[in-house]
């Protein structure tokens, strides 16, 4: 257990050792900030039912950043090393290999946790400012963000994975960045089928983060896509495991 | 410390490393020698750990490097051909690092880092970024790395490839002060090094081992049946050879022509010495001599003879 603390220190201190850390985190800042403002914007312009957390959690400026971030952040994780050459000092050090695998994974979790950080200032400004309620109750909070770590578990896992794929940096974003388009655009079906209660349709919304992330900003709280990220994580994490492994036998 | 027995490594339809068999004892210092793409480095990682062999065992410490690899690996310090660091870290945050992933208490992690930062000549550099040192102290702190959990083996690859004579120097007393306490197994191809810091050698080339052997033994092979260099003025060269070969000791001469000077390179006969035998004839003709010597064997011949290499590599 010590040695993955020191290997999840490592890696979070790396990713804050490079200058691409704090462009990340700015361009975040910046567009989650404009996310922000486009939400007041909406509840100023028209009276309806929304709350502010969910015009923040439903926006196309919150997919983007939240689509574009994760290559970001774990491109480096396993092709960096592997194209230094750290990683051969990395695995003859008495460490196992799935710890190194879950540290590193660990780390790009926490660094993304850390992005959203922020975000929760936004709303007690708001409700400071304001003086009106940013969710209509506390479950609304909670499963936002909930489902803001829940997507965020098996997105940096599909970005390990692809990282531990190749020793190039580029590759291992724009294969990352390709998985979860795709996931998301198996969840855009649905509004292309346009009759209701159809199998296809419903199956859609297993893997659809847009209506995962609507249902859960309200409050609601499903536990199909909990069990769905939860698990896909856990596969994902385990391929990842068994390519890191099988790339050191090849090597 | 270390038992090989039949090692073997295949990548593919390459074999790399072909069914090695060697054990090294504590407190020697062996040295790997063999031309590029000998099989000194895929023997060495397979000794760290890092690749699964094909067939064959290798044990350290009594350990299975593959099916008690984590026990193996805390007694191996090992320092990779290229010496992979992170560039983005403090030298002593980056000992300190290594120390704890590789079991050294927390209390006695500052302790290790101050060992090994003042043992390898770093201690000014301590706070200074990995990524701003140069070749040699990188290769000092991948040393100070290799050694800072007290392993009982260090597994140098090539040690002081790419150092400039300095650093060469400071990196050989190193390893040369560090065999009190470690065993250690280095591999190079400069054969001056081997000669001067190894207390036996292993000649590896394609994957197999072609000699090993003390490095004084692995000269004496080649020395007893040494050459002789004898440059005189004489009439007829030809004729000359032909009287030298009729000598005690004399197994074979060869001639060539150096100006108005013949050179004569002679065979002796194993454990015979005909220098002296040769200068009474050279008396007895009155010829003039400039030279009669034994040059003496170096480990270079050695390593050509047995690699079947040139000896200029």
């Amino acid at each position: 257990m010590r040695r993955f603390f020191i290997l999840f220190g490592r890696e979070v201190s790396s990713a804050f050792h490079q200058p691409l850390a704090y462009v990340v985190m700015c361009f975040f800042l910046v567009v989650t900030g404009f996310n922000f403002h486009a939400g007041i914007s909406l509840l100023n312009h028209s009276p309806g039912t929304t709350t502010m957390v969910e015009a923040f959690f439903n926006t196309v400026y919150f997919w983007i950043p939240l689509v574009l971030v994760f290559p970001l952040i774990t491109m480096r994780v396993f092709a960096e090393e592997s194209k230094m050459g750290t990683l051969e000092t990395l695995m003859t050090a008495p460490v196992r290999d799935f710890q190194v695998v879950l540290a590193k994974y660990a780390g790009c979790l926490f660094f993304y946790a850390i992005l959203w950080a922020p975000s929760l200032l936004y709303f007690t400004a708001f409700e400071t400012v304001t003086g009106v309620d940013a969710a209509g109750a506390a479950g609304s909070y909670v499963g936002a963000y909930a489902m803001l770590l829940l997507m965020g578990s098996l997105f940096t896992a599909i970005g390990c994975l692809a990282s531990a794929l190749t020793d190039n940096q580029i590759v291992a974003a724009v294969v990352c960045f390709s998985a979860i388009l795709c996931l998301f655009f198996i969840g855009l079906l649905a509004f292309f089928i346009p009759s209701t209660g159809t199998a296809l349709r419903e199956a859609t919304y297993y893997f659809s983060p847009i209506e995962h992330m609507m249902d859960f900003s309200r409050g609601i709280f499903d536990t199909r896509p909990v069990v769905f990220y939860l698990s896909s994580t856990f596969v994902v994490l385990f391929a990842t495991f068994h390519i890191f492994q099988y790339r050191r036998w090849k090597a | 410390m270390v038992k090989v027995e039949q090692l073997t490594k295949r990548f593919g339809a390459v074999t790399a490393v072909d069914g090695i068999d060697f054990t090294v004892e504590k407190g020697e210092i062996v040295g790997f020698l063999g031309p590029n793409g000998a099989g000194k480095s895929t023997t060495m990682r397979m000794l760290a750990g890092y690749l699964p062999q094909t067939s064959g065992r290798a044990s350290v410490a009594g350990f299975d490097v593959f099916s008690q690899s984590l026990k193996a690996r805390e007694h191996i310090g090992y320092l990779p051909e290229n010496v992979p660091l992170y560039l983005d870290m403090r030298v002593a945050e980056f000992l300190r690092y290594r120390a704890g992933l590789k079991g050294v208490p927390q209390r006695r992690l500052t302790e290790r880092v101050g060992d090994v930062l003042e043992m390898c000549g770093l201690d000014e550099v301590g706070k200074k970024i990995i990524g701003r040192l140069s070749k040699g102290f990188r290769q000092r702190v991948g040393l100070a790395d290799a050694m800072i959990h007290e392993p009982d083996l260090l597994i140098l690859d090539e040690p002081t490839i790419g150092l400039d004579p300095n650093q060469i120097r400071l990196v050989r007393d190193l390893i040369r002060n560090l065999r009190r306490h470690h065993t250690i197994l280095l591999s190079t191809h400069i054969l001056p090094e081997v000669e001067m810091l190894c207390s036996r050698v292993i000649i590896i080339n394609k994957g197999r081992i072609e000699a090993l052997d003390t490095p004084q033994n692995l000269r004496a092979r080649l020395g007893q049946a040494g050459h002789i260099l004898f440059d005189a003025i004489v009439a007829d060269p030809r004729a000359a050879a032909t009287e030298l070969r009729q000598l005690e000791g004399v197994q074979a001469v060869s001639h060539r022509r150096d100006g108005d000077w013949t050179v004569f390179t002679i065979e002796a006969v194993p454990d015979r010495d005909p220098r002296e035998a040769l200068f009474q004839h050279a008396v007895e003709k009155k010829w003039r001599v400039r030279e009669i010597s034994r040059p003496p064997v170096t480990l270079e011949r050695v390593f050509a003879e047995v690699t079947g290499g040139e000896e200029n590599f």
